[in-house]
């Protein structure tokens, strides 16, 4: 069950992007006409009926997007949108009630998380669906404004939206090449095996720059707790809960100031109309070291 | 050692600003073919990973709802209330986030997301917050009212969840250690994540702030 939902949800992004490429394709002043709506539509396939193409046949795919994005073909078509003028006046119009559909993705994905089996991303995309009914219903718009404004804001994110799952594809093939083998013994044949205090170091600030590289916690926690982690830190006497959970935090603030890690900087950054794409991770940069400095202390003092 | 010559392409690229989706396939390329893959195989890895990972990208089912909503004032409308509250400010109002988002998330509460929050309501708030308290905002200053929009959905995010007993990092965290010989449980990871969840709060409340700061010390000598 959760599993049919799950496709379902992904065949409506699917959908999603094919409206992306319709709009590019029939937009009268949509610049890279084949290429934008290329992409779009491949995307859209790749949501759609992707669980069902040989994976190699994906991969193809992936390459002929990467090499439309590559070469700006890509481009935002330019949409008809409502002024501000008559943003100002719906707004107080219709006043609070904008807020219940905005409201009610996060209402309906918490509550369905929470309290059935289906899991947080069905109820993202229920929520989505009872945002978008609410949302109909409150600002009487038609649905041809639906599929017109999610296409501008699609376009508006562009190619970086695929850049989550392509560093992901990315990791995989880092794993399999055993990238991560190389970079821990690397720093092992460099550590005197008997610091705690140096050890420390290394494993937190290991955590952070191996998640720098890889943009993902997860993958680096292994990977740095097998080659750094047990030899100069655990095998020294540190409690192992919390000297690991501190590790995996330290990974986090890797996460905070790398590019890699795009869902969370790059495309938020997209999202959020930044002119400049690294203008979050700037901001995370200070905090994110002095945090990774207070792991390195916390480690220290709480787990010997 | 070949095999890092992925990690030397995403560095060098990177630095270039070079396109990123090109450098990212490159990448993947070099360092596929440093280990010795074929093509072939090179080209299932990527697509199967990139299908395992579709999940990332769910937000497009959103962007319906959001879009019309946007046409029709949300954003205005979220500026106009907090712009009526004079003691609210963007670093005020960030912090706040930071708190409640880092509270959600160590109750497992997937209250937030910079689709969800932060766009339709977080920085409109900012933007109207900032316009009452400190004037119009010239355009460095907006870019970095945004860059802070984003970074206070990533703290809360980033540090609260893994004090919830059953996230994903805990159980992952579990799993390794029980792998390589340390049987440790799942309630001590998650209490050892507490301090930090704690001290992240703290350390980004003094950013936001120090941004108020910056803005009115620019107001009142302009």
């Amino acid at each position: 069950m959760q599993n049919i939902l799950l496709e379902l949800l992904y065949v409506m992004c699917g959908i999603v992007s094919f409206i992306a490429a319709y709009y590019a394709f029939t937009g009268k002043e949509q610049e890279c006409r084949i290429g934008t709506s290329l992409f779009w539509t491949i995307l859209g396939i790749i949501f759609t009926i992707g669980k069902y193409i040989p994976k190699n046949v994906v991969g193809a795919m992936i390459l002929i997007m990467a090499i439309l994005a590559a070469f700006k073909q890509v481009r935002i078509g330019k949409f008809y949108t409502s002024s501000p003028e008559f943003r100002e006046k719906k707004a107080a119009e219709i006043g609070d009630k904008l807020f219940v559909p905005a409201l009610a993705i996060a209402v309906a994905a918490f509550g369905i998380a929470q309290f059935t089996k289906l899991g947080g991303l069905v109820g993202l995309g229920i929520g989505a669906l009872v945002a978008l009914l609410l949302s109909f219903a409150t600002t009487g718009a038609r649905i041809n404004e639906a599929t017109r404004e999610s296409a501008r804001l699609l376009h508006q994110v562009g190619p970086a939206s695929i850049l989550p799952q392509l560093l992901a594809a990315l990791g995989a093939l880092f794993n399999t090449a055993g990238v991560g083998e190389v970079i821990s013994r690397g720093i092992g044949a460099i550590l005197p095996a008997d610091n705690i205090t140096l050890g420390v170091i290394a494993y937190c600030v290991g955590m952070a720059l191996f998640t720098v590289i890889m943009g993902n916690a997860f993958a680096a926690f292994a990977v740095i707790t097998a080659g750094v982690g047990v030899p100069f830190v655990l095998n020294q006497g540190a409690d192992p809960a919390v000297a690991a959970a501190l590790a995996m935090t330290a990974g986090y603030c890797g996460t905070l100031m790398t590019p890699m890690a795009a869902n969370f900087n790059i495309v938020s950054a997209s999202i959020l109309e930044l002119k400049d794409k690294y203008m979050i991770i700037k901001k995370q940069i200070p905090v994110g070291i002095v945090l990774l400095i207070v792991h390195i202390i916390l480690m220290l003092v709480l787990a010997f | 050692m070949l095999k890092l010559i992925g990690i030397i392409i995403i560095i060098v690229g990177f630095a270039l600003k070079l396109d990123t989706i090109a450098v990212v396939v490159i990448a993947g390329l070099a360092t596929g073919f440093a280990a010795g893959l074929s093509f072939n195989q090179i080209l299932t890895t990527l697509g199967d990973a990139f299908i395992t990972n579709r999940y990332m990208t769910v937000f497009f089912v959103t962007l319906p709802a959001i879009g019309i909503l946007e046409c029709y004032g949300l954003r205005e409308r979220a500026a106009y209330l907090i712009g009526k509250m004079r003691s609210v400010t963007p670093g005020r109002l960030f912090a706040l986030y930071t708190t409640l988002r880092t509270l959600a998330a160590a109750l497992s509460l997937r209250l937030g997301g910079h689709v969800q929050f932060i766009r339709p309501l977080i920085l409109p708030m900012a933007e109207g917050a900032a316009k009452t308290n400190f004037g119009e905002l010239d355009e460095k200053d907006l870019e970095e009212l945004k860059g802070l929009a984003g970074a206070t959905e990533n703290y809360g995010n980033f540090y609260g969840q893994n004090v919830f007993v059953a996230s994903g990092g805990v159980l992952l965290i579990v799993g390794v250690l029980k792998e390589l010989g340390f049987n440790v449980g799942a309630l001590a990871v998650a209490k050892a994540s507490i301090p930090i969840a704690i001290i992240a709060v703290i350390v980004s409340a003094v950013q936001f702030l120090y941004f108020d700061r910056k803005l009115a010390r620019k107001k009142s000598g302009a």
